[in-house]
């Protein structure tokens, strides 16, 4: 049940792009999503603190279009792997592929830049600035006027601030925080600023769209809101998404692939329907009989 | 400068209407909506486009003469446009309440026979879709927001902008057709089919004609002096009857700009940025404005509350009587000026009521504090008193008239008549054509000279010649030793206090009255938060002993004034308790329109008008409940069942 960079094998790829098997092993999913090529390759990472293995030879890959799950129970490495993803975690050994190019050690900004972009599994927004201002930190990385320019607010400055406005107003849209928008986010509840974090994420455009933990501390219908905006957002603006969850059904019901990992291993990697069946998984969440 | 034409006979209809403003006021706003932000304007000219392009498009996808359209989704323009494109295709439109649950939609798209549902978005297009396969004679769904809708069957679902496009594309060919159908049009021809909100029993369709929206639409904005450049806030449900009068039959007469929200959450954000001239709200928005208000006084430094307080004072002493033109000593004067720079203005700002010039509330009883506040900071709240069957409006009040117990004077164009049992009837132009499929219930409400019934008990106050409604005709019985009952008017008075959302008082052929009552959980949840009083769920706070006790001051309150009513004296309230749920229109307890549904509650809920009449203490209940995305669950509550002081009366000492 490991390794899963190469398509289902065996068919020949139909001349019409219809259900089934794409070249490269992109594929169309039952409802009707195009899956393309390998966006992200995770090759044998190996990453340790001090002594500590958190992640041990761990391969696995991230599709163009799928949104992709890491599971496993507390203490598993899911939130190194989405680090060593983003860029902010350098693994010892293996190598991260990006796009079809090995990615050498980098800044978080040049990773911001590459189009990858994060929630926190901790709210990180500016909590004294209005959700506004917040998601159009989004859009910094788009901004390329100088200094000056932006204190006077004139030229290109003023065009790039309008162009980006209408950009996160779409996002504020497409999210329904319009209520919002002008007040502080310390001021709102937990459900929104979840909300508003994603948000900014996607203000800048993201190719490759890491969640952590969107759902974590959401009540049943905050996490049914979350869980439809991440499936919108796939739909509509067709981003790549790997996220990290640890509410079972929430996962199965979202995601195309899954990762299980229990102590630094990967010990699953599938559809929900073949992880759910893994006896390694079912041992790792329920525990093992002794008998 | 602009002249509005003064005979209504000269435009047939809607349509026509519509092609007469693009000529008096081209490129001034129609509509405006906010979106990503920025108020988008749409002018008369560029309404008169989309429109017709809608309806080259439902030509092209095939629509005949005298097909229904519905029409389901929030407050948007081009929700608005498909209801006059809808006619000048032919058709006739049919708006529906978009928190309606896929049976209601079901039975009245079924009703109609339907053969399009504009919606407007995924939420309406999932509840057309669940009943879709019932429908045989649906042809198409027609989407205006996309979102989430991408992987769905496409085979009878189109976006609004693609059949504006097939509509431009083959304008050519069909704009022949379309110009025939919209010609044909004449005064008598169908301009709108609404549904009622249906107190009991099924919802009836009321069909409406292009006179009854023109003339009523001509009367009403005649009788405010409503004017070109005015501005309103379209935030109220489309498929109730004064929205289309509003929105679409008054705004297109005088030619006014119509504001939509951006969502149903910004909608008092949007309510102050757009400053709007002609307001309308229920009462129950304006009772949650003022409880507000008070509320975030509470918490403001003490200059301010005590400044608040003392203007306030001013204000409830003379405002009403400057707003009505009356002599105000000099005084007097300066100190409401002096308010008005510290603390009304502000407020009004605040509010979004700063331009405010006719505001109208109806649809329930005001309570008279709520009234008597916003006509003392100067807004010129009014009330009227109207129904689907009469297009709006029977009796409004005029300028410089305004009470809080009174609904006004017959609109221009209507005729009162007060029949022996005490129902009011009317006759106007307003009054409907009839019930869509349903002779016998136009018979029964309709008589041969066009007189209706409005299903209301009233009187016309002598000397004013105002109209004053005490009830629901149906509802007002007797007591068993033959007192008159009056339920709704013992309810409103309950309602009145800030804490009581909802009440229902029984006693029709009883000894005794008693009543269920309903806490507001604003209100109510303050107090406690204030008072350090710690509660888990609503259940737990309506039953809270202090809330008891709060609740039951409240009862006797009424009682005392109830008992100083010669006719309505027996109505006091002997036994109440407080529910532990909040009524509501998914579980079928209310009317869309917030109308308790009498006989649905004493049906639900008789193990505990039993209990009340056996004299029990407390009582185990269970009750079904249903979520808003339609799952049913079950809640169950100990209620405690509190005696009222009341007021012995002499009918009472006689006996």
């Amino acid at each position: 049940m490991t390794g899963s960079g190469a398509g289902p094998a065996g068919d020949a790829p139909p001349t019409v792009p219809q259900r089934g098997v794409l070249p490269d092993g992109a594929h169309i999913t039952a409802d009707g999503r195009t899956i393309g090529p390998t966006l992200m390759d995770m090759r044998n990472i190996t990453l340790r603190f001090g002594g500590v293995e958190a992640i041990k030879n761990i391969s696995f890959d991230i599709r163009e279009g799928e949104i992709r799950a890491i599971i496993g129970p507390n203490g598993a490495g899911k939130s190194s792997m989405l680090n060593v993803i983003s860029g902010f975690y350098v693994p010892q050994e293996g190598e991260v592929w990006f796009r079809g190019a090995k990615r050498p050690p980098m800044k978080p900004f040049q990773v911001a830049r590459l189009g990858i972009a994060r929630t926190f599994q901790n709210i990180a927004l500016f909590e004294g600035m209005s959700v506004l201002d917040n998601v159009m930190t989004g859009r910094l990385t788009q901004m390329n006027a100088g200094l000056l320019a932006q204190a006077v607010w004139w030229g290109k400055a003023q065009r790039e601030e309008v162009e980006n406005r209408e950009r996160v107003e779409r996002v504020i849209d497409f999210l329904e925080i319009q209520h919002i928008r002008k007040t502080p986010v310390g001021r709102l509840p937990y459900g929104l600023k979840k909300r508003v974090e994603l948000a900014r994420a996607l203000a800048a455009e993201p190719k490759l769209l890491l969640l952590d933990e969107p759902m974590a501390g959401m009540n049943v219908e905050e996490k049914e809101d979350m869980s439809r905006f991440i499936l919108d957002v796939n739909d509509e603006f067709g981003t790549t998404i790997a996220l990290i969850e640890h509410d079972m059904g929430v996962v199965m019901d979202l995601s195309d692939r899954v990762v299980v990992m229990d102590y630094g291993r990967k010990i699953g990697d599938g559809t929900p329907d073949e992880v759910r069946g893994n006896q390694d998984v079912i041992d790792a969440y329920l525990g093992v009989a002794h008998d | 400068m602009i002249t509005v034409p003064r005979l209504s006979e000269s435009v047939a209809s809607i349509p026509a209407l519509l092609a007469l403003n693009v000529a008096r006021f081209g490129d001034k706003p129609a509509y405006r909506e906010k979106e990503f932000g920025i108020w988008q304007t749409r002018t008369w000219a560029q309404t008169a486009d989309e429109i017709e392009a809608l309806a080259l498009g439902l030509l092209s996808l095939g629509l005949a003469v005298g097909e229904h359209v519905a029409i389901v989704g929030r407050n948007r323009p081009a929700l608005y446009w498909s209801m006059v494109a809808v006619q000048c295709a032919g058709g006739i439109p049919v708006p529906m309440y978009q928190d309606a649950a896929p049976e209601e939609i079901e039975f009245a798209l079924d009703h109609c026979g339907a053969v399009f549902v504009i919606a407007g978005d995924q939420e309406q297009v999932d509840k057309v879709a669940d009943v879709h396969e019932r429908l045989p004679g649906l042809r198409q769904v027609i989407y205006l927001d996309g979102r989430g809708l991408r992987k769905y069957d496409h085979a009878a679902l189109t976006s609004f902008a693609d059949v504006q496009a097939a509509g431009r594309a083959g304008r050519a060919d069909l704009i022949e057709t379309l110009t025939a159908r919209t010609d044909a049009l004449g005064p008598d021809d169908t301009c709108v089919m609404l549904y009622t909100s249906g107190t009991t029993g099924r919802p009836k369709g009321v069909v409406l004609s292009n006179r009854n929206i023109i003339e009523t639409s001509k009367n009403s904005s005649e009788f405010d002096h409503l004017r070109p450049g005015d501005e309103i806030l379209a935030y109220l449900p489309m498929a109730w009857v004064g929205d289309f009068i509003f929105s679409i039959g008054q705004a297109y007469w005088t030619g006014f700009c119509v504001n939509c929200p951006e969502s149903a959450d910004t909608m008092m954000t949007d309510l102050r940025e757009i400053g709007p001239t002609y307001y309308f709200a229920p009462p129950r928005v304006f009772e949650a404005q003022l409880t507000s208000v008070m509320i975030r006084m509470e918490d403001a430094g003490r200059l301010k509350k005590w400044l608040f307080d003392r203007f306030m004072a001013v204000a409830r002493r003379v405002g009403p009587a400057l707003l009505d033109g009356k002599p105000v000593g000099m005084v007097d004067r300066l100190k409401y000026r002096l308010g008005e720079v510290l603390i009304y203005g502000p407020l009004k700002n605040t509010l979004g009521f700063s331009r405010v010039r006719v505001g109208y509330t109806a649809g329930e009883a005001i309570g008279p504090e709520i009234f008597d506040f916003y006509r003392s900071l100067g807004i010129n709240l009014k009330q009227l008193y109207g129904q689907t069957e009469a297009s709006v409006f029977i009796t409004q009040q005029p300028d410089g008239e305004v009470r809080s117990d009174t609904v006004g004077v017959p609109s221009p164009g209507v005729e009162l008549r007060i029949a022996d049992s005490g129902e009011v009837f009317y006759r106007s132009p307003g009054v409907f054509v009839r019930y869509f499929k349903n002779d016998e219930s136009t018979a029964d409400t309709k008589d041969a000279e066009g007189w209706v019934a409005t299903g209301d008990a009233g009187f016309i106050e002598k000397g004013s010649g105002h109209l004053r409604i005490i009830d629901r005709a149906k509802d007002v019985g007797k007591m068993a030793d033959g007192r008159l009952f009056a339920p709704k008017y013992i309810e409103n008075k309950l309602k009145f206090f800030p804490n009581i959302l909802e009440a229902v008082v029984f006693g029709a052929g009883r000894e005794m009255c008693s009543a269920f009552i309903n806490i507001d959980l604003a209100a109510v949840g303050n107090w406690a938060e204030r008072n350090n009083i710690a509660y888990g769920s609503y259940q737990e706070l309506s039953q809270h002993p202090q809330v008891l006790t709060t609740i039951g001051e409240h009862v006797a309150e009424v009682n005392r004034s109830v008992a100083g009513d010669e006719m309505l004296s027996g109505c006091q309230i002997h036994r109440f308790l407080v529910l532990h749920k909040e009524l509501d229109a998914d579980d079928g307890e209310m009317t869309r329109t917030r109308k308790v549904r009498r006989g649905v509650i004493s049906d639900k809920f008789a193990d505990l008008i039993a209990a009340i009449y056996d004299g029990k203490p407390e009582i185990y209940t269970e009750t079904e409940v249903t979520y808003e995305d339609g799952r049913k669950g079950k809640i169950c509550a100990t209620l405690k069942i509190e005696d009222a002081v009341v007021v012995p009366t002499t009918a009472r000492v006689a006996a």
